[in-house]
């Protein structure tokens, strides 16, 4: 239906795109962040019924339909997701709507005209394959469906540059001549290019690609608005685009990683191979009343969790173990490593969920002069993030990283499953150092145990 | 629309992206990242668009295809970005949240 006029269809699209704005500013803070996301919903929604309003379309019935069976997958799983499972049902999200752009694209070839939009169609169906095919290879390595290890064979980065140079001819032929044949060629290269481009990256950045992914996925959007003449796409694409760039500088210098790097294979060779081999050097492993005792007669506890936690849903014997231990006495702080669990800021989300308060929640450089004067610092299902290695052995994949600074404190305690080195698959010296003790097992049985021996002291 | 206008518009938009992202904590990068993933889904307006004048089946099939895809990315991008900031709620908010996960 044609209800609304060419000037309210534009007024309507601009108080979308204000409200897209205002999410981006509300959800950077974290008052106003949920309230940021709703205003970005509604948004999306003044953009829809404007949409239906204002364009005269065929096959509406069809259309509504589809949405209803698009929300009715996607609301559920979103709704019923463990909280570890975030990261990849982002990655996931973020693919089909690269996927969706690259298709709209393509079906828009007939109806463009002029140089400009040809190359919009280009980059996106290009783009839009990139992000779709990365963004389901992140995916599977977030839920493990393949090796998180960074993949690589050999004549890997020859296959890359030669895919490269001829999704780029590909494009140059689209441009030239409007063929659909070369924009299937450009779909099918820009697949094998985002496959490609994801494999040799290692688990510990796989964060960083899903954002950089995002951003890209962003990009296409934008030029499918220069493809349809549609501004608000064109401005919430770029937003995203320029956004995501930021948030993806921002993760990698909190991983003290430049975004280069990760992309041209710095977790390749190096000690990352042969990672996946179990030390058998021996280290001092303790009972769980051994650490309640020590963690009972602390005075200052810095807890570490990990992914490992994460996993084991232990959050919320974690936040017990920590309130009992506090109403002994003891100070009890969480050190949250930036990237902790497998997102930055995925931790705190956790952790908040098991009502851990915002205050006992300190970040890396906060905490980090604290391991100092700490009698206990508890590893619960950490490796990586506090790798000695990451500054002391420049050979290191993960050398440079940011680390808790945990060998500072006076004793540290890990709570593993077993000796296997962590998701950069990097092994831990810290592990066999005199002050080290370790209670294997899993995170929640553990802390369990841990928590009934405080109890009984 | 002329490329002019177009170009205007993307520059100011890159600048109002970086400006709006530029001091954000640690803490709110994921949820952050999500909610901008919500945002791109709304190529689903253009997917709607190209699904609303495509003639042959074949054609409307992929259409609708983008739509489904379109869909699922904006819906679920929006309620996994919620889903994750419930937690950074007030405490008695996150306590009931709780409550029904374990209910369920």
């Amino acid at each position: 239906m044609s209800i609304l006029s060419t000037e309210w269809t534009a007024v309507l699209y601009l108080a979308a795109a204000v409200c897209f704005i205002l999410a981006l500013k509300g959800l950077s803070s974290p008052k106003s962040a949920r309230r940021g996301n709703l205003v970005g919903a509604a948004g999306a929604l003044v953009a829809l019924v404007t949409v239906f309003l204002s364009t005269e379309l065929d096959n509406v019935a069809l259309i509504i339909v589809t949405i209803a069976i698009g929300s009715a997958i996607a609301a559920p799983v979103s709704r019923r997701v463990a909280m570890t499972q975030m990261p990849q049902l982002v990655a996931l999200f973020n693919g089909v709507g690269g996927g969706a752009a690259a298709l709209v694209a393509m079906l828009e070839l007939g109806h463009v005209d002029g140089v400009g939009a040809v190359i919009a169609v280009a980059f996106t169906v290009l783009v839009g394959a990139v992000s779709f095919a990365g963004s389901i290879i992140t995916f599977a390595k977030l839920q493990e469906l393949m090796p998180t290890r960074p993949i690589v064979f050999p004549g890997g980065p020859v296959v890359m540059a030669l895919a490269a140079v001829a999704s780029l001819a590909a494009a140059v032929w689209l441009v030239a001549s409007g063929d659909p044949l070369a924009a299937y060629v450009l779909l099918a290269l820009g697949l094998a290019l985002g496959v490609l481009f994801v494999l040799p990256v290692g688990g510990a950045d796989v964060p960083i690609v899903i954002s950089l992914l995002n951003a890209f996925t962003g990009l296409t959007v934008a030029a499918s608005g220069l493809v349809l003449g549609n501004t608000l796409l064109l401005v919430a694409g770029t937003l995203v685009g320029a956004s995501g760039t930021i948030l993806t500088r921002a993760m990698a210098s909190a991983m003290g990683r430049s975004v280069a790097g990760i992309l041209f294979g710095a977790f390749r060779g190096g000690s990352t191979a042969g990672s996946t081999a179990v030390s058998d050097r021996p280290v001092r492993s303790s009972s769980a009343e051994d650490v309640a005792i020590l963690l009972g007669y602390a005075q200052r506890v810095i807890v570490v969790p990990g992914y490992g936690l994460a996993v084991a849903q232990a959050q919320h014997t974690m936040a017990e173990l920590a309130t009992t231990l506090e109403a002994k006495g003891v100070e009890v702080v969480f050190g949250i490593h930036p990237v902790a669990g497998r997102m930055p800021g995925h931790m705190n989300v956790l952790l908040a969920e098991a009502n851990v308060p915002y205050e006992a929640l300190q970040e890396m450089d906060e905490v980090n002069p604290q391991f100092k004067t700490a009698d206990v610092a508890l590893v619960v299902g950490a490796n990586d993030v506090v790798n000695p290695a990451a500054k002391t052995s420049p050979g290191s994949p993960i050398f440079g990283m940011p680390i808790l600074d945990v060998a500072a404190a006076r004793q540290v305690v890990f709570l593993k499953r077993s000796m296997r080195p962590g998701f950069a698959g990097i092994e831990n010296e810290l592990l066999f150092e005199p002050q080290t003790t370790l209670l294997f097992g899993d995170a929640k049985e553990s802390l369990a145990k841990v928590l009934a021996a405080v109890k009984a002291m | 629309m002329d490329p002019i206008t177009l170009l205007t518009f993307f520059v100011l938009s890159v600048f109002v992206g970086f400006e709006v992202v530029s001091k954000v904590s640690s803490t709110l990068h994921t949820p952050l990242m999500s909610g901008a993933n919500a945002i791109h889904g709304i190529i689903l307006v253009g997917a709607i668009i190209v699904a609303g004048r495509a003639e042959e089946p074949v054609l409307l099939v992929v259409a609708l295809i983008a739509v489904l895809l379109a869909t699922v990315n904006l819906v679920g991008g929006f309620v996994v970005t919620d889903r994750m900031l419930e937690m950074f709620g007030g405490r008695k908010r996150a306590a009931s949240a709780t409550d029904t996960e374990e209910a369920r």
